[in-house]
């Protein structure tokens, strides 16, 4: 006997809109603090903070590459601490301070230790991945200074890459806080 | 003085771009486009009995929703067999959307246009379709088997079977001393690039043109899938790869589906129209690789010289052949790496299954061909008792017998023959790296600690540029900077450094002049693709010989105006110079406005170029009879066969002798990629394809239960390396030059994954003491087989 089967993710009801979807689909103005501006957008309930950050503020440096969480591609920091931007609704970002890519740095003039240090060590080939790395890393650097190879290592294995081996990201960590204790160094100078 | 860019570590050009935010991938691209979803078939092998659409249509913000019923001419009939072979005697393709009858779970059944991707999801979610299920077939052995077919008209639900032999390999085994028999296995993996396909279409009513974003390793092959199936004239269809998150072979793959239905629907609804690959759909929609079977029978000598090898395997090509048969016939063809095999026959059946398609994946068909010979050669080491790097050394090719001839077809129809390579030289190189000789010894102190560690080894021959050409354009303009084109793309390969630093050396200009465009068919729209480890030995020659095309004209140009011979005359820095003379010069970016006389001065460069300057030779036409306007050129390369790379590595692992648990300690790779232009980024790809060598040998598969649903399709469930798996890689090179281009270069994108299955296995054999033939090997795995080998002994 063939075994006949009518399939369909929800009930053959299909035409019944449910309560949740309408839900979902109330707009909200949210206004957000993105890398320091305050910037405003209509949407529904359920828009991703990833969407909105890339469709709607059109910040597109903020990539997507699982959806649910794993791959960290997606990573900004929602004040200061890193957060995966497809796990969050826009809706659930409005009062904070978000930081994307383009916040850490938006020129090749104005890139910061770990832009720069990603750079000086081959850090990323296709650079899909790279800006969850960086503003991962940026985090990371802002409370310890002078990582061990182990402690690079394991910062970052948060991250998927499937480029680069990894071994030159854990390379541009280490750099990356070089340049920073530089910078401080260089600073503190200045000041005296 | 200008500082020679080629074999200099050079900094990439791109990374400041991509590292801040520039990068514009795919789905970085058409805000305001209308987005598609797919509907996707939920069984493996069933026929659609009915579509009922109804409660979508209402779906607020709903465009369009099509089946294969909607779909005309061209575009509703199946999608091309790429690459046909002629034992290629069942080829199957599936349609852009099922018609019919669905071959996969995932497979495209209906496709929805909608304001944004949310409301074409839930479109989707309302479509309703009726289905009557078939038996499936998956896995190899029931596909073998064949007590039900995937394709009623392909018996035996093979697709292709072919058989190559080289000597009578019959009676040299007769004839062989000592004979061995393996039965291998080797499990599905796939590419997963962090960005997932993706397509963007624009149609252009005004003119009639389309313009079309892919994120693919070929936009030239996707242009002119996607002209011949909308019926449009070629000129009026232009592809673009724009930044592509990665690819590693699925994305040379095309026409996908969407790359037909998404210019179509962008046509019909007079719209822009995207799609954007998610990861649940990459996993069940795009391609797979590595699945194979494999019987080796080896006939060798006392001193563990092969007379005789005889290998059979059955590859796992899922539902359709539209990539033909590439994936085996390498595995075929490499099997051999750097070894004479003394006779060799080599029959493959492929097969259909119904599980997602097969198409390469990095390494294509080596990562299992090196599994089968260096498993044999471990084999024939413990068989004899005698060290297994030797039993290898044995059997080399050496260098004297370069260029070596092994009498095979390769993958690209031409003879798999050996250009040049130093296998012993790369053997020393990584006995020593690795320690091979004091291993007993570390061996020793960690058994009396208590730990089992063992040492792998595994070598391979990678055939890398194969044909059949690529091109270069470069073009000067009056400001001396030089745009180069190649129509091939880049997926994070660094093309617009490694092809950059070329150019500069070639033209004598500084590297930040110089600015490369890959991709993108209204720069060069003759090209192939990126793939098989080609594009540094293919474009790098093509945009080299470009360049010395351009540069003749250049000293041509300045030979006349500073009244010397072209001979006299050379460029530093960008600027041209008669040789003794300095004072006596002119820059590139003058001889660009004097190669094209104007009429209109655009600005102040360009009025020494016009028709009052009085800069011209009255007696003659502006533009010479077998001249043309422009500081520009191109030049193709088209080598009459590949290029053969080649790499050994070693790797120590700890198995803990409780848990299983499996450790990589440390990862030795030698590697030969003839000539490098920049050995930071071939370190670079060295390290990836390690890396994803390691997801290969101990993480990842695709888990298909027997109604042919994959049961781990999420990155939560598919293990992927994080930096936490991948393990220190120690690197060393040798450059050994090519002979069959300028450059003397080989590619080296594939390398690094193709032996690491082969050389993991080698490592937990010797830790362990029986024999590894499946893989990947995950602990519960390594557990099971201690306890059965255990009580193997025990009785």
């Amino acid at each position: 006997m063939p075994d006949t089967t009518t399939s369909s993710p929800i009930s053959t009801t299909t035409s019944a809109v449910t309560a949740a979807d309408l839900l979902a689909d109330e707009m909200h103005d949210v206004t957000v603090t993105v890398n320091g501006v305050a910037r405003s957008a209509r949407v529904p309930a359920r828009r991703l903070l990833s969407d909105f950050l890339r469709h709607d503020l059109r910040l597109t440096g903020t990539h997507v590459g699982c959806e649910h969480g794993v791959c960290g591609a997606c990573t900004v920091l929602v004040d200061g601490s890193p957060t995966r931007a497809c796990l969050m609704f826009a809706v659930q970002a409005q009062r904070h301070e978000i930081t994307t890519v383009e916040g850490l740095g938006s020129t090749p003039e104005t890139m910061n230790h770990v832009q720069r240090a990603f750079a000086e060590c081959h850090g990323l080939q296709c650079g899909f991945c790279t800006p969850g790395f960086v503003t991962t890393i940026t985090a990371y650097l802002e409370d310890h200074d002078d990582p061990t190879e182990d402690e690079a290592r394991e910062l970052i294995s948060g991250n998927l890459c499937r480029c680069t081996g990894y071994q030159n990201i854990i390379k541009s960590v280490l750099r990356a806080a070089e340049i920073k204790r530089e910078e401080i160094t260089r600073d503190e100078g200045g000041r005296a | 003085m200008t500082t020679r860019q080629f074999g200099a570590p050079v900094q990439r050009r791109e990374d400041p771009r991509l590292l801040t935010g520039g990068g514009r991938y795919l789905d970085d691209l058409g805000h305001t486009a209308y987005e598609a979803a797919f509907v996707r078939s939920p069984y493996a092998h069933a026929r659609i009995l009915e579509i009922d659409t109804d409660a979508a249509v209402d779906v607020d913000g709903v465009i369009a929703i099509y089946t294969h019923e909607d779909l005309p001419g061209a575009v509703g009939e199946p999608l091309p067999v790429l690459i046909p072979h002629p034992a290629l005697t069942a080829a199957r393709t599936g349609y852009p959307l099922a018609k019919g009858e669905v071959n996969h779970v995932g497979e495209a059944v209906v496709m929805v246009v909608a304001t944004n991707r949310y409301v074409a999801e839930d479109a989707v979610d309302r479509i309703v379709v009726r289905y009557e299920q078939l038996p499936p077939v998956v896995g190899i052995e029931n596909a073998r088997e064949a007590a039900h077919l995937v394709h009623e008209d392909a018996p035996g639900n093979v697709s292709a079977h072919l058989v190559q032999e080289v000597g009578d390999v019959t009676s040299a085994m007769a004839g062989a001393p000592h004979t061995l028999t393996l039965e291998l296995d080797i499990e599905r993996s796939a590419c997963m690039p962090m960005e997932g396909k993706g397509v963007y279409a624009r149609w252009n009513s005004d003119d009639e043109s389309l313009r079309v974003y892919s994120s693919t390793q070929t936009s030239t092959g996707v242009r002119a899938c996607v002209a011949a199936k909308l019926d449009l004239p070629l000129a009026k269809v232009e592809c673009i790869a724009p930044d592509v998150g990665g690819g590693f072979g699925v994305k040379i793959m095309h026409p996908w589906p969407e790359e037909v239905l998404v210019p179509w629907a962008s046509r019909n609804l007079d719209h822009d129209v995207k799609w954007t690959e998610d990861r649940r759909e990459h996993f069940i929609s795009s391609a797979h690789e590595r699945g194979q079977l494999q019987e080796v029978t080896v006939g060798f000598d006392d001193e563990g010289r092969m007379l005789a090898l005889d290998v059979r395997f059955w590859h796992d090509n899922g539902a359709y052949t539209p990539y033909g048969i590439i994936v085996p016939i390498i595995t075929a063809t490499q099997l051999l790496g750097p070894y004479k095999p003394g006779s060799y026959r080599v029959e493959f059946f492929s097969l259909y299954t119904n599980t997602v398609l097969v198409t390469p994946y990095r390494g294509a068909g080596r990562p299992q061909g090196c599994f089968a010979m260096e498993r044999t050669m471990d084999a024939i080491a413990a068989h004899l008792g005698i060290d297994r790097a030797e039993v290898r050394s044995r059997n080399f090719i050496q260098p004297d017998e370069m260029p070596y001839d092994h009498g095979l077809m390769f993958q690209d129809g031409r003879p798999l023959k050996y250009d040049s390579g130093d296998f012993p030289a790369s053997l020393a190189k990584l006995k020593e790296l690795v320690g091979w000789d004091d291993f007993a010894d570390y061996r020793a102190q960690a058994e009396a600690e208590g730990r089992k560690v063992g040492l792998g080894i595994g070598c391979y021959v990678e055939g890398t540029g194969v044909g059949p050409y690529e091109g270069g354009h470069i073009q000067i303009e009056t400001n001396g900077r030089v745009n180069v084109a190649t129509g091939l793309t880049t997926q994070g390969q660094g093309h617009q450094t490694s092809l950059a630093q070329i150019v500069a050396d070639e033209l004598g200009v500084p590297i930040e002049n110089v600015h490369v465009t890959t991709g993108d068919t209204r720069r060069m729209a003759y090209a192939v693709g990126t793939f098989a480890s080609r594009a540094a030995v293919m474009s790098g020659n093509a945009v080299a010989l470009a360049a010395k095309v351009v540069r003749a004209k250049a000293l041509r140009i300045a030979a006349d105006a500073l009244e010397v011979s072209p001979e006299d005359l050379e460029i530093e820095d960008g600027v041209i110079s008669v040789k003794g003379a300095p004072g006596s010069s002119i820059d590139l970016g003058t001889i660009a406005v004097m190669s094209n006389p104007l009429r209109y001065a655009f600005d102040e460069a360009a009025k020494k170029a016009t028709q009052f300057a009085g800069t011209f030779d009255v007696e003659k036409p502006p533009i010479g009879d077998d001249d043309e306007p422009g500081l520009e050129g191109q030049d193709f390369y088209s080598p009459t066969q590949a290029t053969f790379a080649n790499g050994m590595h070693a790797a120590i692992v700890e198995t803990d002798p409780v848990t299983a648990e499996i450790r990589i300690l440390r990862y030795c790779v030698v590697h030969d990629c003839g000539n490098m232009i920049n050995p930071l980024i071939v370190e670079g790809q060295v390290h990836g394809g390690v890396a994803q060598g390691v997801g290969g040998a101990l993480y990842e598969r695709m888990v298909y239960d027997e109604s042919g649903q994959l049961l781990n399709a999420s990155f939560m469930d598919f293990l992927m390396p994080y930096a936490s798996e991948v393990p220190f890689i120690e690197t060393d090179h040798l450059e050994t030059p090519s002979p069959l281009n300028p450059l003397g270069i080989k590619g080296a994108g594939e390398a690094g994954t193709i032996p690491v299955t082969a050389v993991i296995a080698s490592a937990i054999e010797d830790a362990e003491g029986f024999p590894i033939t499946s893989m990947p090997i995950s602990p519960p795995e390594l557990w099971a087989l201690r306890r059965a080998h255990a009580r193997k002994d025990a009785s």
